[in-house]
């Protein structure tokens, strides 16, 4: 082996792993990613493609603003291969009670300086016909996007290589040491790790809070036209904010293909990968509530896999102090893609010494979140 | 399948009306029409039948409205309604 050494190691080929990758080499630091599968194939995998504004909370909307105007800078290049599109999202609105929620997230965003715009049925129709008829209306977000976040993870990592990043792809991270990586026989030295290791972070440092949370995906033959922005039923937030044991969610995205990918499930099984028919047809359900015309669409994969969930729905970016030389940028559950380029920033900016753009304080690893859930 | 039977049936291939044998497949018909482009790539390229049992997908089109049929496996019937990738003119199956 070539590289005993370098300045980094990014444990995790995945796309926030990609995006440290790149933010560090371009700081002039000799990187190297090492990854047990592939690239993009682990929690990567698990995600729909999000670029959008998330407001559970104060915090969660700081990083999912600057990480989405992070990825409107990207290279051309970058946003071309990661098929990059501002479709949109369009938040539906079951009845009057959740329109009123609607125009408090309008006044949320108006005070962020995002433009939205509140939809009635009528309008709300008129942007996405396939919704059945009766809904009260909706949000439009002109200013959010979808990724193919797989794409998009290769084109991050070829980025990293250009500036002088080395990737191990099929090669364990067995443990993580002071300043180094274990792998087998083999240990890899720097002077800074960087644990992006998805779901998985927690197995290579047990104290981290976060657990594997379950979501099953669907995504469909081409259809071009059938949606046009991503969709999601407003309840979506409180599916994801609630550690309940299993919740449902209507969320649809258009890919640049024509496919059309739809969620959302969440569960807490532990490492059970299988499909669970019960769940995903539930999953389905809940979408054909608000677009019955997705019945009629043909299928071409179900899958699932794990999001890093944490307590309290934030990231965990920064020093972890028990270990030298360890950082974390883990525990994105349903955000890592959103917040990979901000992450990454983020962690580059604090490990330079640099004043980050957005506090770091909420996202520091051993802020004091309380232990995993189960 | 059923057995092929006497007698024609019209349908509109691309909005080309196409006498065919009763009984036969969209796939047939269409091949015997002249039409070879049945549906596209995602990178443009044109596909034709190649499995004729259901298997590979490639001879998808689109039958009074439905996408993503297989012209291998559906039988012709009077006035139905048959458009390819080709003469939809896009790179994408399904578009209208």
């Amino acid at each position: 082996m070539s590289a005993r050494r370098a300045d980094a190691i990014v444990v995790g080929a995945g796309i926030v792993g990609a995006s440290c990758a790149a933010a560090l080499a371009r700081d002039g630091l000799r990187v190297l990613v090492i990854d047990a599968g592939g690239a993009a194939l682990g929690t990567t995998a698990a995600g729909m493609g999000h670029v959008v504004v998330m407001d559970d909370s104060r915090e969660q909307l700081a990083l999912t603003r600057y990480s989405q105007s992070l990825w409107r800078v990207q290279s051309d290049a970058v946003r071309a291969a990661s098929e990059l599109e501002w479709c949109g999202t369009v938040w539906v609105a079951e009845d009057e009670t959740q329109l009123d929620a609607v125009r408090a997230k309008q006044r949320l965003y108006r005070d962020h300086g995002i433009d939205t715009e509140v939809l009635d049925e009528t309008s709300l129709l008129a942007a996405e016909p396939k919704l059945r008829p009766g809904l009260a209306g909706g949000l439009l977000v002109p200013s959010d996007g979808v990724i193919y976040q797989p794409a998009a993870t290769m084109a991050l990592l070829a980025l990293a290589r250009t500036m002088g990043a080395e990737v191990l792809e099929g090669m364990t991270v067995e443990e993580i040491v002071a300043c180094g990586v274990r792998c087998g026989a083999d240990t890899f030295r720097a002077d800074v790790v960087v644990n992006a290791a998805g779901a998985a972070a927690a197995s290579l440092t047990p104290q981290l809070p976060v657990v594997p949370r379950k979501g099953h995906l669907v995504i469909t033959e081409r259809y071009p036209g059938f949606c046009r922005h991503q969709v999601a039923e407003l309840g979506y937030l409180a599916s994801a904010h609630v550690m309940t044991n299993e919740s449902v969610a209507f969320n649809v995205q258009p890919r640049g293909t024509g496919q059309v990918m739809v969620g959302s499930s969440r569960e807490l099984v532990g490492w059970d990968a299988s499909v669970n028919r019960r769940v995903l047809g539930k999953m389905i359900a809940r979408a054909c509530a608000f677009m019955p015309a997705l019945a009629g669409l043909t299928t071409v994969r179900t899958w699932t896999g794990f999001r890093p969930a944490t307590p309290d729905k934030l990231p965990l970016i920064g020093r972890w102090p028990d270990v030298p030389g360890l950082w974390i940028a883990a525990g994105h559950e349903g955000l890592g893609i959103t917040q990979s380029l901000g992450t990454a920033a983020l962690l580059a900016d604090l490990l330079a010494g640099r004043d980050p753009v957005i506090d770091p304080a909420p996202f520091a690893p051993d802020r004091g979140v309380p232990a995993a859930v189960h | 399948m059923p057995p092929v039977t006497r007698g024609a049936v019209t349908i509109s291939a691309d909005g080309r009306p196409v006498s065919v044998s009763a009984g036969v497949t969209v796939a047939a018909a269409l091949l015997d029409a002249g039409i070879s482009a049945f549906r596209r790539s995602v990178s443009g390229e044109s596909r034709a039948p190649l499995c004729g049992m259901g298997t590979c997908y490639e001879c998808r089109v689109t039958i009074d409205g439905v996408a993503h049929r297989r012209a291998c496996l559906v039988t012709v019937a009077e006035g139905m309604h048959v458009t390819t990738a080709a003469a939809a003119g896009a790179g994408t199956d399904g578009r209208p």
